[in-house]
């Protein structure tokens, strides 16, 4: 997976909420600002919306990092959307330690429609940081239960 | 009166109190060995392997499964009761979702050896002696089962057709799931037996109680404090999982004065009970402010994967797959 020339190329799942993060993601692609491909973006009506089961799954299908972009808090469209995404997220990194994934594949971050900028520079870093902690599969949870799971 | 059905009752990775369950409903046994003739159950009656081998192929009406999967020997019972039966249940937690002994997923077989061989406090293991499939002492060649890397539901080893779920399964649940097992129109495969298809609070006495929304400053745990009677223990700040749990159980622990641990597992078309248990213990902390949440998840949920995912770590979205047949 992902190993053209020993090269890690990660995959990074991009969960944005409709009214802020997805429309910086439109702001960066109409400004010409280049950032990595490695990310695929997807659209949620509010990051509140983002079930801890959607992460599971990203992980367990291939995705070697998610970042779920909401609202600054306060400016969620439906109010207190974010704050739940907030809470789940900090309980839910808990429990992806615990589990044996590198709680540093999940990353939130609060970007305005307007921030265009600030989209360009997590997702370059966020691509960095993820290239750097390797594939997901190397992670403990996949190596003691997806790969050495029976010797 | 027509031939008894045969009836097969098998444990795997379990601690007993399945096999309590069964003989819990007293006089109703009654009933199920009027019309069922046990040809397995090695905990009440002395059957060996090759009885079973000796049967056709699905001879067995109904086989009971509980317990999870850790061994090559559960596997290969597994795998036989499959072929010799008409109908396989997978019975309580264990059997339906990996259970308590799911945990173990978080570790190496490696570090389960090493600690029950040798480095726990209580083991005394001067030889450094540990169990291996294969050994010879003196002039005898032993043989016992592979110990496996994770522990599997039975669902991840062979085709299951319905499930009880329940750790351990209620008298009433087991009732309900013989009833609908004997009469004369099966239930859809793969649905869940004797249990209800609404959340615990449905059937909670202590639902009267519960406010429309619930805010929680602080968690509480029950080996610390004691909990008011009376009262839904959420809003008391115990991190009860009734509202994302099957009910069923007619709220035991919680008439007990015990939070509900989620051992009926989850509501349908809910994929994964602990990511239900994080999103929906976590959407209940009364906070906005990042440190103060770390603060409230840190001081009260310090272990959350045993608590969000006490009975179903195999079953959850990361960790379910199907065994890799003849090693992995």
């Amino acid at each position: 997976m992902n190993n053209n020339n020993n090269k890690f190329e990660p995959k990074i799942l991009g969960i944005f909420c409709n009214w802020c993060t997805y429309l910086a993601a439109d702001l960066a692609g109409v400004s010409r600002m280049d950032y990595p491909a490695n990310i695929r973006i997807v659209r949620t009506m509010c990051s509140g919306r983002v079930d801890p089961q959607f992460i599971f799954w990203g992980f367990k299908n291939g995705a070697d990092g998610i970042l779920i972009g909401g609202c600054h808090p306060g400016d969620c469209h439906y109010i207190e959307g974010n704050y739940k995404t907030l809470r789940r997220y900090l309980l839910l990194k808990r429990v992806l330690k615990e589990i044996g994934i590198n709680e540093k594949r999940l990353r939130l971050e609060w970007i305005s429609a307007s921030e265009g900028e600030k989209l360009q520079r997590v997702v370059r870093e966020f691509t960095e940081e993820i290239r750097s902690l390797g594939p997901i599969t190397e992670d403990r949870a996949f190596k003691l239960n997806l790969i050495e799971h029976k010797k | 009166m027509a031939e008894k059905s045969k009836v097969a009752f098998y444990w795997c990775a379990s601690c007993g109190g399945c096999e309590e369950a069964m003989v819990d409903l007293a006089e109703d046994i009654l009933q199920v060995v009027e019309k069922a003739e046990f040809v397995l159950w090695p905990v009440a009656m002395d059957f060996k392997r090759e009885d079973v081998e000796n049967l056709k192929d699905e001879e067995i009406l109904v086989t009971f499964i509980n317990g999870a999967v850790r061994t090559s020997e559960q596997e290969e019972m597994v795998r036989l009761l499959r072929k010799k039966s008409k109908i396989l249940i997978a019975f309580g937690a264990c059997a339906y979702t990996g259970g308590v002994p799911g945990l173990a997923n978080c570790y190496s077989r490696e570090e389960i050896l090493n600690f029950y061989y040798k480095s726990g406090d209580t083991v005394f293991n001067p030889e450094d002696k540990k169990p291996t499939p294969h050994f010879i002492e003196g002039n005898f060649a032993f043989e016992i089962p592979e110990f496996y890397g994770r522990v599997y539901a039975v669902d991840q080893v062979v085709d299951v057709d319905y499930y009880i779920p329940g750790c351990a399964p209620t008298r009433k649940v087991v009732k309900n799931a013989i009833d609908a097992l004997f009469s004369s129109q099966l239930p859809q495969k793969g649905s869940i037996l004797g249990a209800s298809s609404k959340s615990l609070c449905n059937e909670c006495p202590l639902n009267e109680t519960k406010p429309e929304k619930i805010y929680v400053k602080k968690f509480k745990r029950v080996d610390k404090t004691q909990p008011e009677p009376d009262k839904c223990l959420l809003i008391q700040g115990y991190p009860c999982l009734g509202p994302v749990t099957r009910g069923g159980c007619e709220a035991l622990c919680v008439k007990a004065n015990y939070p509900c641990t989620g051992c009926f597992g989850p509501l349908d078309d809910v994929k994964d009970y602990g990511a239900k248990a994080v999103s929906f213990l976590a959407s209940i902390i009364d906070s906005n402010d990042e440190k103060e949440i770390e603060k409230i998840i840190d001081e009260g949920l310090s272990n959350p994967l045993a608590i969000v995912y006490r009975y179903s770590l195999p079953k959850s979205l990361i960790f379910d797959t199907k065994i890799k047949k003849n090693g992995g």
